[in-house]
């Protein structure tokens, strides 16, 4: 009895997201008339229902190219695509594209709408009736912080970092269950942006919707991404998690394109409890993460310490000489130097 | 004066004649070059070729267009039309295809990618958005239809251009003044008419006047 009654609770967790939102790419490819390469290159991946995933490469790459074909603003010279088991082409293109959020970098909100016709406009292209739209939008304008009391303004009385909000409520309006982010933030400055991506992440985790966000911005694509797709000269270079990526590149350039200190990059990838968890697990520290031995491993005074602990950590060692350009020792630096540098600069600043 | 106090039917029945004139030129420049203009504004390399052609029409002096007309459509406001429309083309479309191309690319993608069809975005996106500058060209065409307008007496179309005319030939110039003057008070009604259109339709899409 209780056996059956945890199973059952255990089914409802693993189901939770519908499975209309997985998109299929099968061996896609565009070729534009202007230029005599492709932009998409026989790109095969499967996208599951409910993950974030970024197409992360290059300006030039494809990626736009990539997601455009989703909600065929650019049609495919071959190969197939498939949302929720549905080959896109079998729908009238309009009706496919009510049915798939879109967002871009330049927001395009309608200048002579308000934000409440801005918002409601797929709804009422769908025929929904008044009260299901206000409902609708209330909920929605609470879903990305801002006051019901800007419904009736103009997008051009609103900053910035609120009117791409108003243009993801925009995309979100008639409850699709595919979200197409096309370079969304890069327009938007610094602070705004981070706080923007906070937002998209716990709207995210709230809605269970498939996105698929384009950004040539690798921290973005790291902050982000529960996948990422690498995606250089319209090949598909890799998919996989942030900390795939970062633990077993693919080749060169996706080490480049992760960043040389990406030994930095997987703090910020793994919790403590991966650690409490690999200690149970001893194996897990001689397969992820064997310590580089590079016994050659020398600092330059020139050096700047985000590299320093880098290469203390790469080493396995607790300190690593220094020499300077004629290889004279200078001396020994190690991790109590760095947090003796740092923190007694703290107060003095 | 007294030549107004006097003929003041006279007056104001070629006034309402000349306004006539006028609406009917504007009506059919819009039938005409509403759609031409869009076809102009989807089809790039069109553009050059139509617009030259309207350029030429526009230089063709007008009291020769209007004789040319008159062995076709004949005596009367018929030619008039006819030609104050080939005229009107020139102003309205330069401008009417400016407010369309120069909407935000972002704006017309942003509709595609959201599923409006092409009639839905031309109504609710495109018509409104260009309307300002459509509203300009239709001021335009209604100035130099009213200008040219006192032309068309000539070939028996009525309007103001008749006292015009008349004053001429017998040397009244009173009856001068008073055509000068009616045509005069006509233009600036209609320029500032639809200048005030035109700043609504500006007023809500920037939020000011500009």
């Amino acid at each position: 009895m209780t056996i059956e009654m945890i199973s059952s609770s255990a089914e409802t967790i693993e189901t939770p997201v519908s499975e209309s939102g997985e998109i299929v790419f099968e061996h896609v490819s565009k070729t534009f008339a202007t230029n005599s390469y492709p932009a998409v290159d026989q790109v095969s991946v499967r996208i599951t229902a409910g993950d974030l995933v970024v197409l992360l490469g290059p300006s030039g790459c494809g990626k736009t190219t990539l997601l455009k074909m989703v909600n065929r603003l650019y049609e495919p010279d071959r190969g197939k695509i498939w949302i929720g088991g549905k080959e896109i082409h079998t729908l009238p293109v309009n009706e496919l594209r009510r049915q798939i959020g879109y967002v871009i970098q330049q927001v395009g909100l309608f200048p002579h709408m308000t934000i409440q016709k801005n918002i409601s406009i797929v709804p009422r292209l769908l025929g929904w009736e008044e009260k299901r739209i206000n409902d609708r939008l209330e909920m929605l304008m609470q879903l990305i912080g801002l006051p019901v009391s800007y419904l009736p303004r103009y997008p051009r009385q609103l900053s910035g970092g609120e009117q791409q909000r108003v243009g993801l409520a925009r995309a979100l309006a008639a409850d699709p269950e595919i979200l197409l982010m096309d370079e969304p933030f890069a327009a938007v400055d610094a602070i705004n942006r981070e706080r923007l991506q906070t937002e998209l992440i716990d709207l995210h985790s709230k809605l269970n919707k498939t996105i698929l966000f384009v950004t040539h911005d690798v921290e973005e694509a790291f902050r982000l991404a529960k996948k990422i797709i690498v995606m250089r000269a319209g090949k598909l270079v890799q998919y996989g998690s942030p900390l795939e990526l970062v633990t077993q590149p693919e080749n060169e350039f996706i080490e480049e394109l992760v960043g040389s200190n990406n030994i930095l990059r997987k703090l910020s990838l793994v919790n403590v409890n991966s650690i409490l968890k690999a200690r149970e697990n001893q194996s897990f520290y001689t397969s992820k993460f064997q310590p580089v031995e590079k016994p050659s491993t020398v600092l330059h005074p020139e050096d700047d310490l985000r590299s320093v602990i880098s290469l203390l950590l790469c080493s396995g060692k607790d300190s690593l000489p220094v020499k300077d350009s004629e290889d004279q020792l200078l001396g020994m630096v190690g991790y109590s130097d760095l947090r003796e540098m740092l923190i007694s600069n703290l107060p003095s600043e | 004066m007294n030549y107004l106090v006097n003929n003041f039917n006279v007056v104001a029945e070629l006034f309402l004649q000349h306004l006539q004139l006028t609406l009917a030129v504007i009506f059919f420049s819009l039938l005409i070059g509403i759609p031409l203009g869009l076809l102009l504004a989807r089809i790039r390399w069109l553009r050059g070729p139509v617009m030259s052609v309207l350029g030429i029409i526009y230089t063709i002096p007008s009291l020769s267009f209007f004789v040319l007309l008159i062995p076709i459509f004949g005596l009367g406001t018929r030619p008039a039309i006819v030609a104050l429309t080939a005229y009107a083309q020139l102003l309205l479309i330069r401008n009417w295809l400016v407010g369309l191309t120069t909407i935000e690319p972002a704006v017309l993608e942003a509709a595609r990618g959201m599923g409006l069809n092409g009639w839905q975005r031309f109504w609710q996106i495109e018509f409104p958005l260009a309307l300002p500058m459509l509203l300009a060209g239709i001021r335009l065409v209604a100035l130099s239809s009213i200008g040219i307008g006192t032309i068309a007496a000539f070939i028996n179309a009525g309007g103001l251009g008749v006292l015009l005319f008349q004053g001429v030939i017998t040397a009244n110039y009173s009856k001068i003044f008073t055509g000068a003057l009616a045509v005069t008070v006509l233009s600036f009604a209609a320029n500032y008419f639809i200048r005030y259109l035109e700043q609504r339709a500006e007023f809500r899409i920037y939020g000011k006047r500009i």
